[in-house]
């Protein structure tokens, strides 16, 4: 398992976790290379079909990053994206899939490092959790 | 406030005296069109109808006044939410009376928040629901000449509503613990017509507001009404306690197979991808499905991709991603109607997993489907101070 390097799909709001990471980035602070970024408007706009599409071909984890409550670009997005992660989280728990896979976070433009340190916890919670059973799955 | 009463039935025909009643609201002008239950002239289906005049039935002949119709019978084709949708969702200007069972009612409910459908210049009218066969096995009983109205009718005073022998009513059903309009977590229409705990051979009862209760001449039976009450309550408590035990039987039954991937794997093994129970839920309105656009076609080469790193994969793709999404966009919704199962034609229990998932999902939110117009729709708001741990940095 020690060879295992998780592979983790960051769906990241324009205005804040993408902006941190971006300052991650800039100020040159490291972190493992494990996340792959899609830019979004708003995590209000990420349709729970999207996390899920990236679980079942076998990511081993999906990072939503957004804006702090009360500091979304769109008033209420992050709000929303809250209840869609905890249906969400129900939902895979229930289906007998690890619910850890799908963290949110709010990171701010300011935060990169603390956006460097979120991606390093969870590289390595993921490391401690294993691959995704689904990954080698094909007939999902 | 409220009138209730008691309908005397004569001669034990329970439809007739429904149907006279019903029949009124056209015939004094209270509505212009009745979405109702009819009997079709083949008399092995019951289906959703919209009556403008009464003399006129869905067959070719005029029966007498509204004589097809039957809100009792124990099947139900389609949901009469999606047609009370297609009725009301844009401005008619008629007035409209919509006869529903408690789950049609819930979804009608439901519709109304997500805006699908419109509650101006309607009157609901919630009937006790005694059940339903699957279409085959009804019109199969139908065939055999059986009655199944008579016989559940039988068992509507004491709560006990048994399956003809060697048939099961549908799985949603057995689990239903919401059959009354009105009862526990169900709207309260402006009409009920109570049959349980009442003989509805040779009673009904009748639960209106004060207004339609004048416009329509009922009066309040204190004393016929009182004795009933009680009865109804006890016949409804058993009802909704032995369904309430099916249900938790069937939850758990569900929940201790689906335990990891390959469990959930199994559970969908057998689907065939027609999209019937989307197509059948009255909760997924979506006119443009994503599983209906090509987002998830994709260039010839990426499914080499995926099978090479795979060594082979499914096709189609997405199945399960087809069921776990549906279950995000509306288990907060979900009525348990069941129409999703009854679709199925592999016979996969997807009413039973949309339920189970649904009741955890609903909890989140104490949200319960159907009860309330001002309770909102779980995706469609938010509140500032819940759910604050989840996004919060963990020490």
């Amino acid at each position: 398992m020690d060879d295992f390097e998780p592979r983790i799909i960051g769906f990241f709001c324009n205005w804040c976790t993408y902006a941190g990471a971006d300052l991650a980035g800039t100020s040159r602070i490291q972190y493992p290379p494990n996340i792959r970024v899609i830019r979004l408007m708003c995590s209000g706009a990420l349709d729970p079909v999207y996390v899920l599409k990236a679980l079942l071909e076998g990511a081993d984890g999906v990072l939503i990053g957004g804006c702090h409550p009360g500091d979304c670009h769109y008033q209420s997005g992050n709000y929303k994206a809250r209840r869609r992660v905890a249906i969400l989280q129900s939902i895979l728990k229930q289906m007998g899939f690890e619910p850890e896979r799908v963290w949110l976070r709010w990171i701010s433009a300011s935060e990169g490092r603390y956006f460097a340190d979120t991606v390093t916890e969870m590289v390595a919670k993921l490391k401690e959790l294993g691959p995704n059973p689904l990954k080698g799955v094909g007939a999902i | 406030m409220s009138v209730t009463t008691c309908l005397e039935v004569a001669e034990g025909d329970t439809l007739g005296t429904l149907q006279r009643f019903l029949s009124r609201l056209l015939s004094e002008d209270i509505v212009d069109a009745l979405l109702v239950p009819q009997k079709l002239p083949t008399g092995d289906n019951v289906v959703p109808t919209l009556i403008w005049d009464p003399a006129v039935g869905v067959g070719i002949q005029r029966p007498p006044l509204l004589a097809g119709v039957d809100p009792i019978a124990p099947v139900m084709p389609v949901i009469a939410a999606k047609a009370f949708s297609k009725v009301t969702a844009t401005e008619h200007g008629e007035r409209l009376a919509a006869v529903l069972r408690s789950c049609e009612l819930r979804a009608v409910i439901e519709l109304v928040k997500l805006q699908q459908a419109s509650l101006d210049n309607v009157i609901l009218i919630g009937v006790d629901c005694l059940g339903t066969y699957e279409v085959k096995d009804y019109a199969r009983l139908i065939e055999a000449g059986v009655d199944p109205t008579a016989e559940v009718l039988a068992g509507a005073a004491q709560g006990r509503l048994i399956a003809h022998e060697g048939y099961q009513l549908r799985a949603a059903c057995r689990m239903c613990e919401k059959p009354v309009p009105g009862g526990p977590d169900v709207y309260r229409p402006d009409i009920t017509i109570g049959l349980l705990g009442v003989d509805p051979r040779q009673q009904v009862l009748i639960e209106a507001s004060d207004a339609l209760a004048e416009k329509l001449g009922l009066q309040a039976n204190v004393g016929q009404v009182g004795n009933l009450s009680a009865r109804r309550q006890e016949a409804i408590e058993r009802l909704i306690a032995e369904r309430t035990a099916e249900r938790d039987r069937m939850f758990a039954a569900f929940r201790e197979r689906v335990t990891g991937a390959d469990g959930l794997l199994a559970e969908f093994s057998t689907c065939i991808r027609c999209y019937n129970c989307m197509g059948a839920c009255p909760i997924c309105y979506c006119k443009e499905c994503i599983f209906r656009t090509p987002t998830f076609d994709h260039a010839s080469p990426q499914y080499f991709r995926w099978a090479e790193r795979k060594g082979s994969i499914r096709l189609p793709t997405d199945t399960l991603l087809f069921h776990l999404t549906r279950l995000n966009h509306m288990s907060t919704s979900c009525v348990g109607c069941g129409m999703c199962e009854s679709a199925c034609p592999s016979e996969l229990p997807v009413a039973l997993i949309f339920r189970a998932v649904g009741q955890e999902t609903q909890a989140i939110f104490d949200y319960h489907p159907g009860r309330s117009l001002e309770e909102e729709v779980p995706v469609a708001t938010f509140r500032e101070d819940e759910l604050t741990e989840l996004g919060e940095r963990r020490e």
